[in-house]
């Protein structure tokens, strides 16, 4: 029984070439799908959900075990990124500037662009740059990254409903795309998403990232909430038809399973590989649920979750 | 799908006789729609009506129990194919595979390493259900023999793997009233299968490569009366397993296809423990209700078992706690005084690192219709006021002789306001309830 679908994902294509007008060695396009998640038999999957690593334009307060895999080049962006590319096969750099924080280092926008430039020139690969949270701040540093970086279709964040104008006006201006940031509430996300298109961005430059829950913290809104929103897409619905981005590795890495020791909860098993498995299948359910784009922290749990990928872009046409 | 009155109306006698209890058939027809009458009370009712009645009137996925007394387990019984649109019943029930191969003290330390996979987090307890034997050694007697080792040392519900009817045959003979779940009947096997479990009524599982495949041999055995059935298309990928059961699904709650109108059961294919997880995690997600798998690694079993635990809540209610003061370890008039939510996660989270700051303390839970901090912040029900109130109305003051609470570090902002209303000293605690051990060692010690 096949469903016929009316509506497909728009298709991003993330990071220029030298041919394009970047710098990029690689491209990433995400979308194009014209079925649910996986569903060959009845439809387009044409890409290939990729995993993105992050790093920091600062020391993050990492726990020991992630600590481990990068403390060695976690004060050298440009060394942390090659790390995550060469040695343990992201896809792409998710690039979080919390060194811009005015509450934290309060680096200045010089200093975000720099490190922006630092990575760019360390890897070939396509990159994600997210501001630290703080509205006026992000949206004077994020300008900055627009202009310097420009051409290079960067994927820049976050736009959210109160505070979108400023990013969304920047990626315009200098070739990158968007990513929508909504509470986990399927209305503010489409609503967002006309509101970025309504100042002229296409639809094939926005990325939505609907805010999931960790696992065990409310992962189940966000997937039924990604869902609906592929559902919408497939019936030709054009403001929820944009890829998705989820930052597993964020929410996971804060839940008490990946950060208690096996001491205290001996019936919870090894801590390490306990902090892998909430992100890998944290990542196993957002691919089911519609996933474009997982932001991701632990090498293992990357390699877990490019190895699960493989095996679901598999044909099962009947 | 549920019939209307006047649809079961067209199938009763309409001799308004009265002898089923309502005056009328068509008052009966309609107290049958409400659920609140049986079709055995007409004595009157045709076979074909009631075999019309009976198959419209059947969900669209049976429900198929396996295992008996305590963990008898549910299974199927499913309405939906997107969580959102109402809820997933019931929870995949997880099953550990063993091999008749191991000896009888290594079968014994692996059972009883089985039974302890018991987890427990935010006030829940994650349980596994199922011991699945495998016919691996292709000889009855050892499975036999093995079945016995296994029965005699769990309470968790049995699965017997073989393909064949005799060992099945044998090794069920001294289970059956613990209703073990079989596995599998086939196209070369099905008819000496369906004779080794009829008189125990035991769950079968039919395995057919192919959905034609499957849903012909389901008719066959169906046809031959047998129906406590679960369903194997025998993926040969994890990509084939997505497509098979959305199809399976889709073809059972949407054409009421009878064929496919049973639970699944997925086995799981990865060598590697941790992949084997990430597979289970997407037959989680896409419909199975039973999942067989051969790791016990309690590291990668919680998230996944968590997992489940997400997929099937229900999507309209949060899971709740009751409103009002609760006690960790025994507390006194000296005892901190913690304020949070009455959304179960949120709750237990706290609890559990107040509970680990080895000091007894009062927790308010307050009633924010069950959600978490943030969010009952953002949508106005954990305003400083409704604090206040729930203070008053638990008379927190008689509880404690010190005026001091603390709050969550994610609403700070409150904390004015709060001191305004109460007259009580408001300490803002950490943002993550991970960090109230440390603090109340702190402030409290
Ligand atoms: C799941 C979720 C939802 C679910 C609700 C689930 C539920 N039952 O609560 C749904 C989808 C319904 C939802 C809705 C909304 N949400 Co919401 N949601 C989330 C999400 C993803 C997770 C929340 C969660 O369950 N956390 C887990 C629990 C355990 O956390 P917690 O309660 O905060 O408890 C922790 C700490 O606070 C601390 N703690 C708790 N109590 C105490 C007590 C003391 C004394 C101490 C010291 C510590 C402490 O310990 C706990 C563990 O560390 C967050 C974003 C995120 N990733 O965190 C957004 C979030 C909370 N939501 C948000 C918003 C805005 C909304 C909406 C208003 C959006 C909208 N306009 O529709 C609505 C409002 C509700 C409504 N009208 O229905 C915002 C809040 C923004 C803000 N800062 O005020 C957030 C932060 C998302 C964001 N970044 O914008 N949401
Ligand atoms: S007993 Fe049967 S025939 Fe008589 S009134 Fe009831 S439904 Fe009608």
């Amino acid at each position: 029984m096949k469903e016929k679908n009316t509506g497909r994902v728009a298709e991003v294509s993330l990071g220029a070439t030298t041919a394009e007008g970047g710098t990029r060695t690689t491209t990433i396009v995400v979308g194009g799908d014209t079925a649910l998640p996986f569903h060959h038999f009845e439809g387009e999957v044409p890409h290939r959900p990729v995993v993105a690593m992050e790093v920091q334009d600062i020391v993050p307060s990492w726990p020991e075990h992630l600590g481990k895999y990068f403390r060695d080049v976690w004060d050298k962006p440009g060394e942390w990124a090659r790390k995550g590319v060469d040695v343990y096969g992201a896809d792409l750099i998710y690039l979080k500037l919390d060194g811009i924080d005015p509450e934290g280092a309060n680096r200045s926008a010089a200093d975000a662009v720099a490190v922006v430039k630092e990575v760019l020139q360390a890897v070939g690969v396509p990159l994600i740059v997210v501001g630290c949270g703080n509205t006026e701040k992000d949206n004077e540093v994020m300008e900055a990254v627009a202009e310097a970086a420009a051409g290079e279709k960067l994927l820049l964040g976050n736009a959210e409903q109160d505070n979108y104008r400023t990013l969304t006006a920047a990626c315009l201006g200098n070739g990158h795309s968007i990513i929508a940031r909504s509470p986990l509430d399927i209305n503010i996300c489409k609503q967002l998403n006309i509101l970025i298109t309504e100042m002229n961005m296409p639809g094939n430059r926005i990325v939505i990232d609907p805010s999931i829950g960790g696992l065990g913290y409310g992962i189940e809104y966000a997937y039924s909430i990604m869902e609906r929103s592929r559902i919408g897409a497939l019936q030709g619905d054009k403001m929820l038809s944009m890829p998705i981005l989820c930052t597993v590795g964020y929410e996971c890495w804060r839940a008490k399973e990946a950060n208690s020791p096996e001491e205290e909860v001996p019936e919870w098993g090894t801590q390490e590989t306990r902090a892998i498995m909430w992100e890998a299948t944290a990542a196993s359910a957002m691919l089911q649920t519609g996933a474009h784009i997982l932001l991701m922290r632990h090498p293992q749990a990357v390699a877990l979750t490019r190895k699960a990928i493989d095996r679901l872009m598999q044909p099962n046409n009947y | 799908m549920a019939l209307t009155g006047l649809e079961i109306y067209k199938q009763l006698p309409k001799k308004n006789c009265g002898e089923c209890g309502p005056p009328t058939c068509l008052a009966f027809a309609m107290a049958l729609a409400g659920g609140k009458a049986s079709l055995d009370s007409c004595p009157y009712v045709s076979d074909a009506a009631r075999a019309a009645l009976d198959s419209a009137a059947a969900p669209p996925i049976a429900k198929v129990v396996v295992g008996s007394g305590d963990t008898v387990i549910e299974l199927g019984d499913e309405t939906e194919l997107f969580r959102h649109d109402k809820k997933f019943y019931h929870e995949t029930a997880v099953a550990f595979l063993v091999s008749d191969t191991l000896g009888e003290a290594e079968l014994s330390d692996k059972v009883a390493e089985i039974n302890q996979l018991a987890f427990h987090r935010v006030g829940l307890e994650y349980r596994i259900q199922m011991v699945a034997i495998k016919n691996d050694s292709g000889n009855p007697e050892t499975f036999k023999n093995a079945v016995q080792t296994v029965a005699s040392n769990t309470g968790l519900a049995l699965a017997l793997i073989s393909e064949n009817p005799e060992a099945i045959s044998q090794a069920l003979g001294p289970v059956a009233s613990r209703k073990p779940l079989v596995s599998a009947a086939t196209e070369a096997n099905w008819e000496q299968m369906v004779a080794a479990v009829k008189d125990s009524g035991c769950a079968l599982a039919v395995k057919a490569a192919g959905l034609d495949n499957l849903a012909a041999l389901v008719e066959k055995i169906t046809g031959a009366g047998y129906k406590q059935l679960v369903l194997d298309p025998m993926p040969d990928s994890v990509s084939r397993a997505v497509a098979d059961f959305t199809q399976i699904r889709r073809l059972a709650i949407k054409k009421k296809f009878r064929p496919f109108g049973y639970p699944l059961i997925a086995f799981t294919q990865a060598e590697d423990p941790l992949e084997e997880v990430t597979e289970a995690a997407a037959y989680v997600a896409k419909y199975a209700s039973v999942v067989v798998l051969k790791t016990t690694d309690r590291a990668a079993l919680l998230p996944l078992l968590t997992l489940r635990q997400n997929i099937y809540t229900d999507p309209q209610v949060p899971i709740q706690v009751e409103e009002g003061i609760h006690e960790v370890g025994t507390p006194n008039e000296n005892s901190p005084v913690y304020v949070t939510t009455n959304f179960s996660l949120t709750y237990y989270s706290v609890e559990g690192e107040v509970e680990g700051s080895r000091i007894p303390s009062h927790i308010i839970s307050v009633n924010t219709d069950g959600l978490s901090v943030m969010t009952s912040y953002a949508d106005g029900k954990f305003e400083a006021e409704k604090i206040a109130e729930t203070m008053k109305k638990y008379g927190i003051e008689a509880k404690v002789k010190h005026r001091n609470i603390v709050i969550p570090g994610g609403v700070a902002v409150i904390k004015g306001k709060l001191e305004e209303l109460t007259g009580w000293k408001v300490i803002v605690g950490p943002r993550e309830a991970s960090g109230i051990a440390a603090f109340a060692k702190s402030q409290f010690a």
